[in-house]
């Protein structure tokens, strides 16, 4: 019996789709039968096995990125009922009813709720966000790192480019170049590093360069939305002034 | 200009001097209220007798103020605003700082078509100031769109203020910029009361000008 009458309870969402990169963008509601602790990816798995839309037609399945399930890889960013978020960890039971989902149009859309995110990765490149250690001979370990330095670098390395920060951030847009908040973190973490410490400059110039750190409008966003939280203002702050430190450094020191 | 120097640049001159000059023009405005028609004639003079006026106001003034506006629209068009999905109080003063610095441009040209070009174009003197402002304040119209041109300029410094000291790396960690918010917001208040008592202070009859030099107002207004 309370099988039954939880097999009849449904979900309803509304899903924006879109066929191909060029295609303009629809909507698409579906009904979705409930079950207990399902997110928005047990959803649309269900969809993907009965593709019925709330009318009974049958439709293509929703398209959609994931991977690891439990909010680490980044990979399943959509807007959910107007917040960029991870829908892995986006809970039915804690969403308002019809669950409006969008993809982050911030980034091109591929279909549906996939999209590219080529450009948080060229932004990684940008900023060199990596340690240099390759060499032609062993250059022995590195200098230790501080524990205490070390606890709140942590926090910055959990960033797994999911590209939430930059779908929120008002200055991420067609108009701007703007890098987005996720690599000035990056460099902020590998600037820590007692290893990548030596090549800093070369991270901050990358910064001072066209749609750099000048981007940032200050609106916070990104922070308020960051599925890590990680602390992306104080990071940008820091930069800012790790940048204007560089500025007159580099005009005082010819 | 690379985008790094133009942007830190146009915050830098929104504080120094810009910020300083609308600080100075709220204490000689004020005097309006406290010292009345005597008192602000005196901050006019006082003004107008520094050494070097010409290049002080090129300098301090129009070629700062020309920038900071013209490349600030450029900034103000692109954002894409988006308090709707993020109603969060720091997103709203971005947004709101970019829909006050629109305003305090549109203002601050009406504003010196009214006042100081008049006097560039030799329609009236600095005597006039007084008696020009009285006329506009006067007008329960003007007085309000007066009203909302000054509070979008504190406005727009008090906050611009606050994200100088983000950008500039001054205050880094949230608390920091938490007190450093409190510190803004109770200088935009400040400032926007002076401002509007130095109005209120323009309304009293004393400044109203003499028969002659009415009409010479009257058709600057016109």
């Amino acid at each position: 019996m309370a099988q039954t009458a939880a097999a009849s309870k449904t979900v309803k969402f509304i899903i924006t789709r879109q066929d191909n990169p060029e295609s303009k963008a629809y909507t698409e509601e579906f009904e979705v039968p409930y079950r207990p602790g399902m997110n928005v990816i047990s959803a649309l798995m269900e969809i993907q096995r009965n593709p019925k839309n709330a009318q009974g037609q049958t439709t293509s399945p929703v398209c959609w990125d994931s991977n690891c399930l439990e909010e680490v890889c980044g990979a399943c960013s959509m807007v959910i009922n107007g917040k960029p978020r991870q829908a892995c960890a986006a809970l039915i039971d804690k969403l308002e009813q019809p669950i409006r989902i969008q993809p982050m149009k911030t980034f091109p859309v591929v279909r549906d709720l996939v999209i590219d995110r080529s450009r948080m990765f060229s932004a990684l490149k940008r900023v060199k966000a990596w340690i240099p250690i390759d060499g032609t001979y062993d250059l022995g370990p590195g200098p230790r790192m501080a524990e205490k330095k070390r606890q709140w670098a942590y926090e910055l390395s959990k960033c797994m480019t999911c590209g939430v920060c930059l779908e929120a951030c008002p200055n991420v847009n067609e108009k701007t170049d703007f890098i987005g908040p996720a690599a000035i973190s990056q460099v902020r973490l590998f600037n820590a590093h007692p290893t990548g410490e030596l090549n800093k400059e070369e991270r901050l110039e990358a910064l001072m360069q066209d749609g750099g750190i000048e981007g940032c409008g200050n609106s916070q966003n990104c922070v308020r939305s960051c599925p890590k939280g990680i602390p992306l203002t104080t990071s940008i702050a820091e930069m800012n002034k790790e940048t204007t430190k560089h500025l007159f450094k580099r005009w005082l020191s010819v | 200009m690379k985008g790094y120097y133009s942007r830190k640049l146009h915050s830098l001159l929104g504080v120094i001097p810009l910020g300083a000059f609308l600080l100075s023009h709220m204490i000689s405005n004020f005097q309006a209220f406290e010292g009345g028609k005597e008192g602000f004639k005196g901050a006019v003079n006082l003004l107008n007798s520094l050494p070097l006026i010409f290049f002080l106001e090129l300098f301090l003034i129009w070629l700062p103020l020309m920038y900071h506006g013209i490349y600030g629209l450029y900034i103000a068009y692109q954002a894409k605003n988006n308090i709707g999905n993020y109603n969060y109080e720091r997103n709203i003063r971005f947004t709101v700082q970019r829909i006050t610095g629109v305003i305090t441009f549109v203002f601050v040209i009406w504003h010196m078509y009214d006042t100081r070009f008049q006097i560039m174009i030799g329609k009236i003197t600095h005597d006039d100031l007084g008696a020009v402002m009285h006329d506009i304040v006067s007008n329960p119209v003007l007085f309000v769109l007066y009203i909302i041109g000054v509070v979008s300029a504190t406005f727009h410094f008090a906050n611009g203020l606050w994200a100088f000291l983000v950008s500039w790396g001054i205050t880094v960690g949230p608390r920091a910029q938490r007190v450093s918010t409190y510190i803004c917001m109770g200088l935009f208040v400040f400032m926007s009361v002076l401002f509007i008592l130095a109005m209120t202070g323009f309304r009293n009859s004393e400044f109203q000008a003499a028969q002659a030099a009415i009409d010479v107002v009257k058709t600057v207004l016109a």
